[in-house]
């Protein structure tokens, strides 16, 4: 007689194993699984790999950021050996950087979120030197059914290459707002593992506004039926500035759904954005929805937007698959409209810059966040489109 | 008191297949205090008068003026037409991702006035001009006309002309798509604003329908690029029951 546990039926619900596909590199913590890369490979194609400063050689340092943190009840931070990181499962890294990130780090920072929190947590991360590499590697781990939202604010400079594991537990609701607001001279990389139980559901937020090169990538998968994840990107580069995002989303699960928008703007010489969204619809991910959206408003010239959505599908029973991908300069309709109803033109293009990225901001529900957001927008913008003559 | 003239208009539009004349020379003004309708057949240019006379940048104005109290429209931009006292309802207006309602209004009050509006009072009439448009109060929360129904549209189009209250408005079939309910509700607020005795309306149609709720001082019937015949309210009567054949081959000869 055979007795099927709980945990046997849902592991045969999932499809958790390496699937040949270009979209999905094989996950690994060895870094040696992954040879330092030529510039030529999919996954670093974009990337301009001597801005790295070093990065992918994977020198030793014990330089840190300095962390500050505002934790409400339901949150505990503690440091745990690597293996003991490795252990609580997650995504392995599934690229160079973010296996030499879990090699060199030392340990992680773990993140214990437990019941419903009554307030965001919120943790400030800054550097003071591009000199010093710093190794990070976090575990973010969320019991079933808690519901939270955690910022991490990346300010100041540093070179910072981090793996981050997000482990969301069955039934949680896990926001999580991440943002980049470096100095000019920053280089920062991460992969952001998230793993979604039964029923959870992830709203992700990026914000990169800063740095000279940032380099993030987004992988998500899922741990039972009915997850749900949100990935929600806002981006504005400036001359000279390099931000990549990538997501990898890889349904594994049934009745899954996965929503993924980013929006950019770019302005000055050789200010470069990348997007690629990637997602994998499984054979045993029957019943998914999945859609993907990058826009990209380009201001001035001599900017390249780069914008690749890639959706492979192994099954025929799905609810709903689709991409789209805008890139382009302001809509004269919506200019004409404004402008009829006496709006001079620079605050009309501040109106519609506004609008295209308030669409994603006000959803992050966290006022003084979307305040400050707004208001590094109106900044950036002030430099190309300029201060309204009229008077406010 | 004040004058819209519209002088030996031409204009022409950039087509793939050349430069395309769509206006010959129109001739027209509107008093304040004066509804003038024009009505014609599709394609006759109506909606080209409109545009031109508001700056689209898509028409070349290649002859003529249009003068505003005596100071020349043409040479001026967009905003600045607006500013001076001209309103366009569009026929398609234009949806605006992310631009609340609010923030829009405030933003047109404020350029045309050249000060911000009083906060308390300005709520209460951007709401008073919803409702009375029957748009419920939470449309000032959402996006410019993004998800907004056809009707919807337009009814926000006349709050716009009720708040910012121009001196001139060019209402570009407004009527068009609207059942019977809200081509009453949008007919109201175009007699509200007219009824101020000080504003005129150049009122663009293809139906005489709204003719049944606003009344016209002058009916023009536009037909290929230039006015054709010019009369009064009967004018619109005869079109109603003899269509605009006679006019266009008329034109056509």
């Amino acid at each position: 007689m055979t007795t099927v546990t709980e945990t046997d039926a849902m592991a045969s619900a999932l499809e958790l194993e390496h699937v040949e596909s270009h979209l999905h590199p094989e996950p690994s913590y060895d870094v040696a699984d992954h040879p330092k890369p030529t510039g030529r490979e999919e996954i670093w194609r974009f990337t301009p790999l001597k801005r790295l400063r070093g990065l992918l050689d994977g020198a030793s340092s014990d330089a840190c950021l300095q962390w500050k943190e505002e934790l409400p009840q339901g949150v505990t931070l503690s440091t745990i050996s690597t293996d003991e990181a490795k252990a609580l499962g997650g995504i392995a890294p599934l690229d160079r950087l973010a296996a030499l990130a879990v090699e060199n780090a030392g340990g992680a920072a773990l993140l214990t979120i437990d019941g419903e929190l009554d307030r965001p947590a919120r943790i400030t991360l800054s550097g003071d030197t591009i000199d010093r590499t710093v190794w990070g590697h976090i575990v973010v781990k969320v019991a079933p059914f808690a519901k939270a939202t955690l910022l991490f604010d990346h300010v100041g400079t540093a070179t910072y290459a981090a793996n981050v594991t997000y482990l969301v537990g069955d039934g949680a609701q896990l926001d999580v707002v991440n943002l980049a607001d470096w100095q000019d001279d920053a280089v920062h990389t991460v992969q952001n593992g998230i793993s979604i139980g039964r029923d959870a559901a992830v709203r992700f937020f990026e914000f990169t506004l800063g740095g000279d090169l940032v380099r993030s990538s987004t992988n998500v998968d899922y741990r039972g039926p009915g997850g749900s994840v949100d990935l929600l990107g806002v981006y504005f580069a400036d001359a000279g500035q390099h931000l990549e995002h990538r997501q990898f989303v890889d349904h594994t699960a049934p009745k899954t759904r996965s929503n993924v928008e980013y929006k950019g703007a770019l302005q000055g010489q050789d200010a470069h954005t990348v997007w690629i969204g990637n997602v994998l619809i499984r054979k045993v991910a029957e019943g998914i929805e999945t859609f993907e959206q990058n826009d990209n408003l380009v201001l001035t010239d001599g900017a390249q937007a780069d914008s690749v959505p890639n959706l492979e599908i192994e099954t025929g029973d799905i609810e709903g698959a689709g991409h789209a991908s805008t890139t382009g300069r302001f809509d004269d309709m919506h200019l004409f409209y404004l402008q009829s109803r006496g709006i001079d033109p620079t605050e009309a293009k501040r109106l519609v810059v506004h609008g295209f990225f308030n669409d994603i901001i006000r959803r992050i529900g966290v006022e003084d966040l979307q305040d400050r957001l707004m208001a590094a927008i109106e900044e950036e913008l002030a430099t190309v489109v300029g201060t309204p003559e009229v008077a406010r | 008191m004040s004058t819209l003239e519209i002088k030996n208009l031409h204009v022409s539009v950039e087509t793939e297949d050349g430069h395309k004349q769509i206006l010959r020379g129109v001739d027209l003004t509107v008093n304040s205090g004066e509804v003038h309708a024009i009505m014609g057949p599709n394609g006759s240019g109506k909606s080209t008068l409109a545009y031109a006379v508001a700056g689209h940048p898509k028409y070349d104005v290649t002859d003529g003026e249009v003068l505003l109290d005596g100071v020349n429209l043409l040479d001026m931009t967009v905003d600045e037409r607006a500013r001076a006292g001209l309103f366009l309802a569009m026929q398609y207006p234009v949806e605006v991702p992310g631009v609340s309602v609010a923030n829009f209004l405030r933003t047109a009050k404020t350029a045309i006035d050249g000060e911000a509006p009083k906060l308390r009072t300005w709520v209460k009439d951007v709401n008073a001009a919803l409702e009375r448009m029957t748009l419920d109060p939470s449309f000032a929360q959402r996006s410019v006309n993004e998800g907004f129904s056809g009707g919807e549209k337009k009814r926000h189009e006349i709050a716009q002309l009720e708040l910012l209250n121009p001196k001139f408005a060019i209402l570009d079939e407004t009527d068009s798509g609207l059942d019977i309910d809200a081509l009453r509700v949008v007919s109201e607020g175009v007699n509200r604003y007219s009824s101020q005795g000080d504003r005129g309306v150049l009122l663009i149609t293809h139906y005489t329908r709204i003719l049944n709720y606003i009344q016209p001082d002058y009916v023009h019937v536009f037909v290929a690029g230039r006015l054709a015949e010019t009369g009064g309210r009967e004018l619109a009567e005869q079109l109603e029951a003899e269509g605009y054949d006679k006019f266009v081959k008329a034109a056509a000869v």
